[in-house]
């Protein structure tokens, strides 16, 4: 768990900045706190709630939720053979999936540490759903959060995680390729697109994977 | 029922639906020796994918603004104390400092 807590206190700010964003975007104050508990995925919820506040449709909204969370379906997969159990538990295991406690999970030989994925997950649901409240309770007095930086917060964390993950030439070139193809694409795909097709760079395994 | 909760009941569902589709398909299954050297490699390619885009894009704009100076930096402090929490410190400073500005 206490791999978590990091995470926990970064997804505190960003989900205050959440809460100030979703009532300016119009939802009433317990639909946005709703959403943070209901749905508990960050860059899902400020592309939904960013279309809604344009003006755009319901439909609009939900599409470009569905792409940002992609990437959880790749992660998805890679995590399934290390879930035990019956259909609906493997399913309820597969809703702690977050990026940095997936990250954090994976071992070096492709299997996961799903109790280190539930752990680290708990504290980061509870800072969310938490922070929500207090941007909605607060934003007045916070005012236009990204003041203070806290854009930055994430990419800085998925950076440190990131250097710790590549430790060899292969994992360095994987991560150089996801990134260009990540940006390649940004200007001519929605979002959470580019991030997907990213993950395909993984395929790159096979070419060295150990033949049976 | 509003939109509002509506975008609420929606996004809950789909959220759930993609986190629960690799789980309910593929769960507890034997990993195949391939499987798992491909899997070993998602996590720096998506991580990579995920620090390019927040850093150098703005919606499908590819952008150089506060926050790509911040996470250089971050970078930097990461490479010499080796805390996660300094780093992402500098970020959030160094972007909030070049904002003030």
């Amino acid at each position: 768990m206490r791999a978590g807590i990091p995470f926990a206190l970064a997804g505190l700010l960003l989900s205050a900045s959440f809460g100030i964003v979703a009532r300016q975007a119009g939802l009433p104050d317990v639909a946005a706190i709703a959403m943070s508990l209901f749905v508990f995925a960050g860059s899902a919820q400020f592309a939904a709630v960013a279309i809604i506040g344009a003006g755009g449709s319901l439909g609009a909204a939900l599409v470009a939720a569905a792409l940002m969370n992609s990437r959880f379906l790749a992660m998805g997969i890679a995590l399934a053979p290390s879930l035990p159990g019956g259909v609906l538990r493997r399913a309820v295991q597969g809703q702690t999936i977050v990026d940095a406690s997936w990250a954090m999970a994976l071992r070096t030989d492709g299997s996961f540490d799903r109790y280190f994925l539930f752990g680290a997950t708990a504290p980061q649901y509870l800072t969310w759903s938490l922070g929500t409240v207090l941007g909605v309770i607060g934003r007045g007095a916070i005012g236009d959060p990204s003041r203070f930086g806290l854009d930055a917060v994430f990419p800085a964390f998925f950076l440190a995680l990131l250097m710790a993950e590549v430790r060899n030439p292969r994992s360095r070139g994987v991560a150089i390729a996801g990134a260009a193809i990540a940006l390649a694409l940004t200007p001519f795909t929605p979002a959470g697109v580019p991030i997907l097709a990213a993950s395909a760079v993984a395929l790159w395994g096979l070419a060295s994977a150990p033949r049976p | 029922m509003s939109t509002a909760w509506a975008l609420v009941a929606g996004c809950a569902v789909v959220t759930f639906a993609i986190k629960a589709a690799g789980p309910i398909a593929l769960g507890g299954r034997e990993l195949p020796r391939w499987f798992a050297s491909v899997v070993a490699l998602m996590a720096p390619a998506l991580l990579a994918a995920l620090v390019a885009t927040h850093t150098l894009a703005t919606g499908r704009r590819l952008t150089v603004g506060a926050p790509t100076v911040g996470v250089l930096v971050a970078a930097l402090v990461m490479r010499l104390t080796g805390s996660i929490a300094w780093c992402v410190i500098s970020a959030a400073l160094t972007t909030a400092l070049l904002r003030a500005l």
